[in-house]
């Protein structure tokens, strides 16, 4: 046993054992004092730092409205696809796995950290889209890397799908990435980085509708961020589809007939002002924006001197030549001057002590003869009659230098001298002398191909014009507010009447008409159409009369059509940049004419394929192929083999139907081209 | 002499609040495990439990005075398995710390814990409460400093920690007068403060460690988070807790290892500020009553075992709730009786053993 000396007897001292009890109770009270300030009086901070913890948002991205044209088929699609995203929120310096990701991403890994630094100035709660339709692999790399990469997030989106080879670019516009310095915008307030907003043509201008709103899911994660519930569920309200005043047909009836040609073509009703197609060449694939387009194909694009990004329907400015001796005529007539002008055409004209040239000598003629023969001659003669002003006076009540009001962005206005507009843009008098070459289409004058058609469609109207557009509001149920935006945001001279003269309406028809049988557009007579118009050869700066097709001193090509010669239902401008004769244009517009009157023709005559016609058609080899094959839902192959002979694949059975039909169709009565009345009244 | 010990004797009460402190342990490290690979340990536990009991049980049975007669023998066995450990332990993420022998796995650390409780009651006993020289503080110093620096070097900077309330209670106790206390205080805190800022002794990292309680940012990958979790773990349960096996900070594997070293702030969590406090509450009790008994001990040696099981005790769970609260860096100290873990369990059940031990014998002579 243990017996230390002194043992027995010793005792703790009774006060040091209480001063033990006391600090003990200290210690207690400290820590009951620390759980009463986490527990009762910060608890609020911590319940959300716990939540924040545990509860992500992650976006269900809106589905984008589709787009259809006028006979509901379909033309611009989505596609599910998957994003990746870094979250900045982790507790980790995410600058270290870096180069793991841009190898497990394919990204640069340079381009990757630039990403980052654009993005330094968001809040940190933003995530930031590091790269869009990533692959099968990608995904995996992503799945196998939860635990090392936590920052790496995916999300199921959809994403457009637009027809293959440019069909209709100009006109959709794409979609991209909204930039850092929209962000910063008022107009762009409501979206957050990685958001895709229209870019260009109905996508920018119907962005709103389109977009539908974004819903989001409250998601359990835990400290890895595997997710492992969730909490709630916003539904994101789809985009609304849009009906488009397109006719698939005609666009792709125009986009051939141009081929490869620069220009534009419109197709335009001009009752109502319905576009029914909109080409410009060349073209461009809206796809390789849809996804963010690389740098080198977007220097290609910029830098490619045909411009493949213009849309030249609306945003080329070029001497409309001849087809303004259309307004001229207008002009002449109205003021009551060129009914009884008789011109002796000696190939040319001696004017303010300067001999102007003309292409042939016509000899005497009267206007009903000088418009199907474009007489430079007599139009200098009755430009030097009417005056600067008085001609501009007319031309800009027809939109002649103003924006059309088009629903698409970015609408060039065009110029139409004055001497007004000589005094504001150059501080000077008018020259007299110019005159002469405005009356020809020359000169200072700019004009947009779709600007010539709605002046020329509205004079054949009888001073009817209208504002173009590719999306009528009324079908497509918009509300008026937006409506209202709509024109608040495009202003142009719009809907509009400048009542003609019957004599000037019934003259200048006339003359038009004549031009496509026994004027300048003689060859591209169509026999059984009331096909009306008027070509233009418009000399560029700085060239001469030289006719080699598509140089750069070669004249550009214009033709304005329309079908039949009075109040008509198409209209067509036809532009080709450097192409020679306007006669060459008046080909394609002839093609396109015949393709819209065969078309209507056998949809009034046949009222069974009628039916078959307002069923939407299944056009799925209008899509460029998306990557992988199950993305390929509207997949029809065998309808691409058969309409690969083609630039475009369209719906073909009801317009080969009909091209076949045309051929083989008996004539139709005579009567019937000289009678000013639409192809639905006539039909028995 | 030898008189029979009934059982009369045990302290029940004592046994009723530790096993009413493990039974809230299993359900917690139950909760805490539920979905992580730990899952089962409870059941573990419960046989730790069973175990520590046995031990406790064997321990009452032999008289603490037999046991102060072997401790200097237990002393050097003591030292020579923690030499031992440096030769041929088991590295265990990145520390030296345990043995075998056979097919059993221990930790002589926790063991040379009990030891010291008891060597150093010897060594104050025998002094018999009058006042301390200089030299004999010193070798109480020498006693404890011995097993502390080789522990040390494992390293276990926790384990080691424990040694000193040992130390400074037995000083306490022992008699060491206010200015002896003084001297030595402001030699330790010069000593403190050299080993901080001669920048050799402790690793950057380590400091890191240790300040991150103040600034959780100084380590956010390592203890700042750990805290951070934490204190967010505790904060978010409120006044009444989320609810067994509901924490989210403890469910969604945020909380570090939320079963061992951070299980107060799971319980914390699940069982909000009530929960909290009727556990610190169990553990006032049952340390009062600890005390109660170092009062009627026979003896000044059996006093001191007493004192230096309180003294343990008290140290964990001050140092233990307050890093799970933010007062305290992370050093790896487990809370008695709650969480998880073999030698810890075993430990504490031996060390109430010997105070029980004390307290059968309060009669004896």
């Amino acid at each position: 046993m243990y017996f230390g000396s002194g043992s027995r007897g010793e005792k703790l001292s009774t006060l040091k054992l209480t001063v033990v009890q006391y600090g003990i109770l200290f210690m207690m009270l400290a820590l009951a004092a620390g759980l009463w300030r986490l527990q009762v009086l910060r608890v609020d901070d911590y319940r959300m730092q716990a939540e924040q913890n545990r509860v992500r948002k992650v976006p269900v991205m809106a589905g984008r409205g589709k787009l259809f044209d006028r006979e509901n088929r379909l033309i611009v699609d989505n596609y599910p696809s998957v994003s990746c995203r870094l979250v900045r929120e982790q507790n980790r310096n995410v600058d270290d796995d870096l180069p793991l990701i841009a190898r497990g991403l394919n990204l640069d890994l340079e381009q990757l950290r630039s990403t980052l630094r654009r993005y330094r100035a968001r809040p940190v709660y933003e995530p930031i889209p590091i790269k869009q339709d990533i692959s099968a692999d990608e995904q995996a790399f992503i799945e196998a890397h939860r635990n090392e990469l936590p920052e790496l997030e995916t999300i199921d989106e959809e994403r457009r799908l637009y027809p293959r080879d440019g069909f209709a670019a100009h006109l959709i516009g794409y979609v991209g990435e909204v930039s850092e310095e929209d962000l910063n915008q008022t107009r762009y307030a409501a979206y957050e980085p990685g958001d895709v907003v229209g870019k260009a043509g109905v996508e920018e201008t119907y962005d709103e509708v389109l977009r539908g709103q974004d819903g989001s899911r409250d998601v359990v994660v835990d400290s890895h961020g595997r997710e492992v519930g969730y909490l709630g569920i916003q539904h994101a309200i789809p985009g609304q589809d849009l009906k488009l005043t397109i006719d698939i047909d005609i666009q792709r009836t125009a986009e051939l007939a141009l081929g490869d040609a620069n220009g534009a073509v419109v197709v335009m009703d001009p009752r109502n002002g319905e576009i029914l197609a909109l080409v410009s060449h060349p073209s461009y694939d809206p796809n390789a924006f849809a996804v963010r387009i690389n740098r080198n194909d977007w220097n290609q694009l910029i830098e490619n001197p045909n411009h493949p990004l213009m849309n030249k329907a609306i945003q080329d400015q070029l001497a409309p030549g001849s087809t303004f001796k259309i307004i001229m005529s207008a002009a002449g007539l109205q003021e009551g001057v060129a009914q009884d002008m008789h011109v002796n055409c000696v190939g040319g004209g001696t004017f303010y002590g300067r001999f102007f040239h003309c292409d042939k000598h016509h000899g005497v003629l009267n206007i009903s003869q000088a418009i199907p023969l474009s007489c430079d001659t007599f139009f200098y003669t009755l430009a030097q009659k009417l005056g600067i002003d008085t001609i501009a006076q007319y031309a800009t009540s027809f939109g002649i230098g103003q924006k059309t009001g088009i629903d698409l962005p970015d609408e060039k206005a065009g110029v139409m001298p004055s001497t007004q507009w000589e005094m504001k843009n150059y501080h000077q008098k008018y020259y007299a002398g110019n005159t002469i070459s405005v009356g020809i289409g020359q000169g200072e004058t700019q004009v947009t191909p779709l600007q010539l058609a709605r002046a020329l469609g509205g004079i054949a109207s009888g001073g009817h014009f209208v504002r173009p557009h590719l999306v009528d509001p009324v079908a497509n149920k918009l509300s008026p507010e937006f409506q209202q935006g709509i024109k608040d945001s495009f202003p142009g001279s719009g809907d509009k009447s400048v009542p003609l003269n019957p004599d000037t309406w019934m003259i200048i028809t006339d003359g038009m008409a004549a031009a496509t049988t026994t004027g300048t557009a003689a060859a591209s007579h169509l026999e059984g159409i009331d096909f009306a118009g008027k070509t233009g050869t418009a000399q560029v700066v700085g060239g001469g009369d030289t006719h080699t097709k598509g140089g750069a001193k070669t004249p550009n090509s214009w033709f304005v059509g329309m079908a039949p010669r009075r109040n008509p239902e198409i209209v067509v401008a036809v532009l080709q940049e450097h192409g020679d004769w306007g006669s060459l244009s008046a080909h394609i517009a002839a093609q396109i004419v015949t393709a819209y009157v065969n078309k209507k023709r056998m949809a009034d005559h046949n009222l069974r394929d009628k039916a078959a016609l307002d069923k939407p058609v299944e056009v799925g080899a209008v899509w460029t192929e998306p990557a992988p094959a199950d993305h390929h839902r509207h997949g029809a192959s065998g309808g691409d083999s058969v309409l690969h002979a083609g630039h475009f694949m369209v719906a073909p059975a009801p317009l080969a139907a009909a091209k076949s039909l045309a051929s083989s169709h008996p004539l139709l009565p005579g009567w019937l081209l000289s009678m000013p009345l639409r192809f639905k009244e006539e039909q028995p | 002499m030898r008189r029979f010990l009934s059982f009369r004797d045990f302290d029940w009460t004592l046994l009723v609040m530790v096993l009413a402190l493990c039974t809230l342990s299993v359900f917690e490290i139950y909760s805490a495990t539920l979905h992580t690979k730990y899952v089962g340990f409870h059941t573990k536990q419960l046989f730790f439990i069973a175990g520590g009991l046995a031990a406790m049980l064997l321990f009452s049975k032999i008289d603490y005075h037999r046991l102060l007669d072997w401790v200097p023998w237990a002393y050097g066995i003591g030292l020579l398995a923690l030499v031992a450990v440096r030769l041929v332990g088991h590295r265990v993420l990145g520390a030296k710390r345990w043995i075998s022998v056979g097919p059993v796995h221990f930790q002589p650390s926790e063991w040379v814990k009990l030891i010291l409780i008891l060597i150093v009651a010897r060594y104050f006993a025998n002094l018999g409460g009058h006042s301390l020289t200089w030299r004999e503080i010193l070798r109480a110093f020498a006693m404890v400093g011995l097993p502390m620096a080789l522990v040390l070097i494992q390293p276990d900077l926790g384990t080691a920690l424990t040694y000193t309330p040992i130390l400074v209670a037995g000083l306490f106790l022992g008699g060491i007068n206010l200015r002896q206390a003084l001297v030595l205080s402001v030699c330790g805190t010069a000593l403190i403060v050299g080993v901080w800022s001669s920048g050799k002794i402790l690793k950057p990292y380590q400091k890191a460690r240790l300040t991150s309680f103040i600034n959780p940012d100084n380590d956010p990958k390592g203890t700042g988070y750990q805290i951070k979790q934490s204190l967010i773990a505790v904060g978010s349960g409120g006044i009444w807790g989320k609810g067994a096996a509901k924490g989210t900070q403890t469910q969604g594997d945020f909380l570090p290892i939320p079963h061992a070293d951070f299980i107060f702030a799971a319980f914390g969590e699940e069982h909000g500020f009530v929960g909290a406090v009727f556990v610190l509450l169990l553990y006032f009790f049952i340390l009062m009553r600890l005390i109660q008994n170092a009062q009627t001990a026979a003896d000044l040696s059996g006093s001191l075992i007493i004192m230096g099981v309180v003294a343990v005790l008290t140290f964990q769970i001050a140092v233990n709730v307050g890093m799970v609260i933010g007062f305290m860096p992370v050093t790896g100290i487990p809370l008695p009786l709650m969480s998880y873990g073999g030698s810890s369990v075993l430990f504490t059940f031996l060390a109430l053993g010997v105070a029980m031990n004390v307290r059968m014998r309060r009669f004896v002579n």
